[in-house]
């Protein structure tokens, strides 16, 4: 009797501290967004650790490549296993932390970047910081990208404990908060945002005159590192431009980056400058007025590119390995499957 | 370093852990160092004005001390060889001395105050004169950073060195004991003003852990916090809404303001004082305490009893009593007595005395006329009520109203009301602004806006509102319950489950409800402007 008295407090002590961490880690678990409906940007840079990591080709950058590559027509057309690490306004320091990140796991032959993001030298908004950075599972990299991203006012325990973060979310609480509390739905197709429906581009506005053309210190800085990894990992890095009408791409831009490319002998493809080629239309290949593609001119995009990596790169079919194409099989049903249910939500059933 | 950032917590967690660990005789040394870190993270600029001050009142306490026991060394040498006349022109002379010392390290701590705090308000104040004598040429204003907490450590210097002055404390031998004194970081950003005799008692011993101090210390921290960052900034954006623009927010909006500010400055500033007690009670270390339930007043004079006690006992003991009692006041004690005769003559130094302890008051709360006006305004109230006293007690007499709950709760809120009128001077910027809002009050006829959802369209939402309701709710619950003896050790004579939902559940009520973080701008405390 004596000897359990002696170890009551401690036993107390053990038992309120589970409840009441696992208390605040269910409490943190409720408040954090899930990303499942609506804005559902915020969870494709989690959806990578999911999968099988033996892809081919990776691409990195903002909506300019989730929104515009399907990496199903690279399978289907060219047996291509690729994957797209994308995320809302992704600055290039995140860009290259999510080429670290991925590093840790495999060694893709290819890494594509959009250089849409050279724009900003630093960070623009804290929701885009956290859509991207909330994603990455903790590594170096990981920490190294907070770092790198956080604009003023934010602090680095915000990013480690997110209910600091996200503490007055309680108030706007769904259902889906629930429902989703330890796990959640994938929401995209190897990276890959598909939206069906049609906005015509009409009267794109001309980009306003800037003070400097310049890209950043900063912005070149990280650029250089992503060259130099994949230099040093043996991956060939390709800068790309999707063919996205706004926000506006300058010729100062466009110079800077061919001479960079030629500098470094890095492939460099502008789409903007190849929609023939490619045969975008943009009365029917975007959802938003130009600004990204839909699922038409995704696939048309990536029917090309595909192309151009079995013809200048050299990656072979890989349809014939009976796992991956498996896998690739599931993921195809998943992609029919949503192609239909937008077709129907935006009254478009009489398409494919 | 704010007490609601990361860095605080977590610079305290481990100024509290390391307090433990090292041996005990180590104990207030590292508080000694821990408290220069603060005060050098603030800047290296302001860490010359505290080094000044303790410096300079370290060495004159000591040479007073000093100088006091040579002369009772000296009379007891030489009992029987010198006159009484001798005797008492010795010590007069050795008096002298120590005033001597004593003034000028007074107005040399005074003189830092007034130069850092006070210079721009004088010239703002010399332009103004000038412009009112058509002169076109204006003094350019300096541009001097306000050292944390000084009006606070300045305070609670002096009043050890006239402590010394008088011998009611020794002096502190160890200078290291006595920059700490100085120094002690958790009471450095808002006080309390301690006093030499009550913070040195646990200051510097050596305390072993206690899980019930700790745990009692943090409990106490926890309920600073949460009046702080659930009530006191959350209501800052109705009340920086209000004062911010006069032009759209007048009537009955400066009524909501006054009411508002008066609520956040007692959550911001209690707040503020319960973390400071709580995290020195966690050490073993007692401060003393600044707040009675000072909204239960039922007369301003009693409220100036319980709010802010150690600013309002250091004016007591260290302004208003001196002042009183000096040769000056004697005399015109007496001139008075004669000219106007015993009653008004008797009563005529004492309100004079009030007067100067509540201008000084006034400016120590900042360095603008709307302080002045404030200090000056509670003077007048205070002095009204004494000179009415002999009415009321007339009119009690014939109307009886008794001591019945009603009344007194008549009383309270009175008070309060009365409270907020005068805080009315701590909002806007000018004195002319505020007399425009609260002028407004009974010209603008805008009363509605209470009920039509106005009121909604000051930065609070309905939610807001109702945290708010249930925040001020459990302040007053808990004022209430503390009437009749420490609310903590009612809790802990609870059993653990209940005891532990209490303190986790205000606990969560701070992590979810508090007003913090990206989309909040939390203010600093209020009173480390002072």
């Amino acid at each position: 009797m004596k000897r359990e008295h002696k170890h009551r407090p401690v036993l107390k002590f053990i038992l309120s501290a589970i409840v009441a961490l696992g208390g605040l880690f269910l409490l943190q678990r409720l408040l954090v967004p899930k990303y499942v409906d609506g804005i559902v940007e915020g969870a494709f840079v989690a959806e990578y650790y999911k999968e099988e990591k033996d892809f081919d080709v990776i691409f990195i950058g903002d909506c300019e490549v989730y929104e515009n590559f399907s990496p199903i027509v690279l399978w289907e057309q060219y047996g291509i296993n690729s994957y797209i690490r994308g995320s809302a306004e992704q600055y290039i320091w995140q860009s290259y932390y999510l080429l670290e990140d991925t590093l840790r796991y495999e060694t893709p032959e290819v890494v594509i970047f959009n250089i849409q993001s050279l724009q900003f030298d630093v960070s623009q908004n804290e929701a885009y910081n956290r859509m991207t950075l909330e994603g990455m599972e903790w590594s170096p990299a990981k920490v190294k990208a907070i770092l790198a991203s956080m604009k003023p006012g934010e602090k680095f325990l915000d990013y480690v404990f997110p209910i600091l973060r996200y503490h007055s979310r309680w108030s706007e609480l769904e259902s889906t908060d629930l429902r989703y509390l330890f796990d959640t739905k994938k929401v995209s197709h190897n990276g890959y945002y598909m939206r069906v429906d049609v906005r015509p581009a009409e009267n794109v506005p001309e980009g306003r005159i800037l003070a400097d053309y310049s890209f950043g210190e900063n912005a070149w800085k990280y650029l250089d590192m992503m060259t130099e990894l994949c230099e040093e990992k043996g991956i060939e890095l390709i800068l790309i431009k999707a063919p996205s009408l706004y926000p506006y791409w300058y010729e100062e831009w466009e110079v800077q980056v061919e001479d960079y490319a030629a500098e470094h002998n890095l492939k460099y493809i502008n789409f903007l400058e190849l929609t023939e080629e490619v045969g975008i239309d943009y009365s029917l290949d975007t959802y938003d007025a130009g600004l990204h593609m839909n699922l038409s001119g995704a696939e048309k995009l990536a029917s090309w590119l595909g192309n151009f990596l079995k013809e200048e790169i050299g990656l072979l079919d890989r349809r014939g390995e009976e796992a991956l194409a498996a896998s690739w099989k599931e993921k195809i049903a998943d992609y029919e499957a949503e192609k239909q249910a937008q077709y129907e939500k935006y009254g478009m059933t009489g398409e494919k | 370093m704010l007490f609601t950032s990361y860095e605080f917590l977590g610079f305290v967690a481990v100024v509290i852990l390391a307090y433990y660990l090292i041996p005990k005789k180590c104990q207030w040394p590292l508080l000694l160092a821990a408290s220069y870190l603060f005060y050098l993270i603030a800047g290296v600029d302001c860490l010359v004005y505290i080094l000044a001050t303790t410096v300079t009142v370290y060495f004159v306490a000591l040479r007073i001390e000093r100088n006091t026991l040579r002369q009772t060394a000296y009379l007891k040498e030489h009992k029987g060889e010198l006159s009484k006349d001798e005797k008492k022109a010795y010590k007069e002379g050795q008096k002298k001395i120590r005033l001597r010392w004593f003034v000028c390290c007074v107005l040399l701590n005074i003189g830092i105050l007034a130069a850092v705090k006070y210079t721009n308000f004088f010239l703002s104040n010399v332009n103004g004169i000038l412009t009112a004598f058509g002169q076109t040429k204006q003094l350019s204003f300096f541009s001097l950073a306000l050292p944390m907490g000084i009006s606070f450590y300045t305070f609670q210097a002096l009043g050890y060195l006239i402590d010394v002055y008088r011998g009611t404390v020794p002096a502190e031998k160890n200078p290291f004991r006595f920059a700490l004194f100085v120094s002690f970081f958790p009471q450095l950003v808002q006080g309390p003003i301690s006093r030499f005799g009550d913070l040195g008692r646990t200051l510097y011993g050596e305390h072993a852990f206690d899980a019930r101090t700790v745990s009692y210390g943090l409990q106490r921290v926890l309920w600073g916090y949460f009046k702080k960052m659930v009530v006191a900034d959350r209501i800052l954006a109705a009340v920086t809404a209000i004062i911010g623009d006069t032009n759209t927010y007048g009537g009955a909006y400066v009524f909501v303001g006054m009411l508002f500010y008066t609520l956040q400055l007692y959550a911001d500033f209690t707040g503020g004082i319960d973390i400071t007690i709580g995290i020195a009670e966690t050490m073993g270390i007692t401060v003393q305490e600044n707040f009675n339930r000072p909204y239960f007043s039922k007369s301003l004079k009693e409220y100036w009893r319980r709010w802010h006690i150690s600013m309002c006992s250091w004016f007591r003991d260290y302004v208003f009593y001196p002042v009183s009692v000096s040769g000056f006041m004697q005399k015109f004690s007496k001139f008075a007595r004669g000219h106007f005769g015993q009653k008004v003559g008797k009563r005529l130094p004492v309100y004079i005395s009030s007067f100067a302890v509540w201008f000084a008051t006034g400016i120590w709360h900042g360095a603008s006329w709307n302080f002045i006006v404030w200090g000056l305004g509670n003077w007048a109230v205070l002095m009204l009520s004494e000179e009415l006293e002999p009415l009321y007690e007339r009119f009690h007499g014939r109307f009886r109203f008794g001591e019945g709950l009603p009344y007194r709760v008549f009383q309270m809120g009175r008070t309060f009301l009365l409270v907020c009128c005068l805080n009315i001077f701590d909002c806007y910027h000018s004195l002319g602004e505020t007399f425009r809002a609260f002028a407004s009050m009974f010209t603008a006829g805008n009363w509605k806006v209470l009920w039509d959802g106005s009121l909604m369209e000051l930065g609070l939402t309905g939610l807001d509102y109702g945290i708010l309701g249930a925040g001020v709710a459990l302040m007053l619950s808990v004022s209430l319950l503390g009437r009749s003896g420490s609310v903590r050790d009612k809790i802990a004579a609870r059993p653990y489950p209940l005891r532990f939902a209490i303190w986790y559940g205000l606990f969560l009520a701070v992590l979810l409800m508090g007003a913090y973080g990206i989309g909040y701008d939390a203010s600093q405390f209020i009173y480390n402007q002072f």
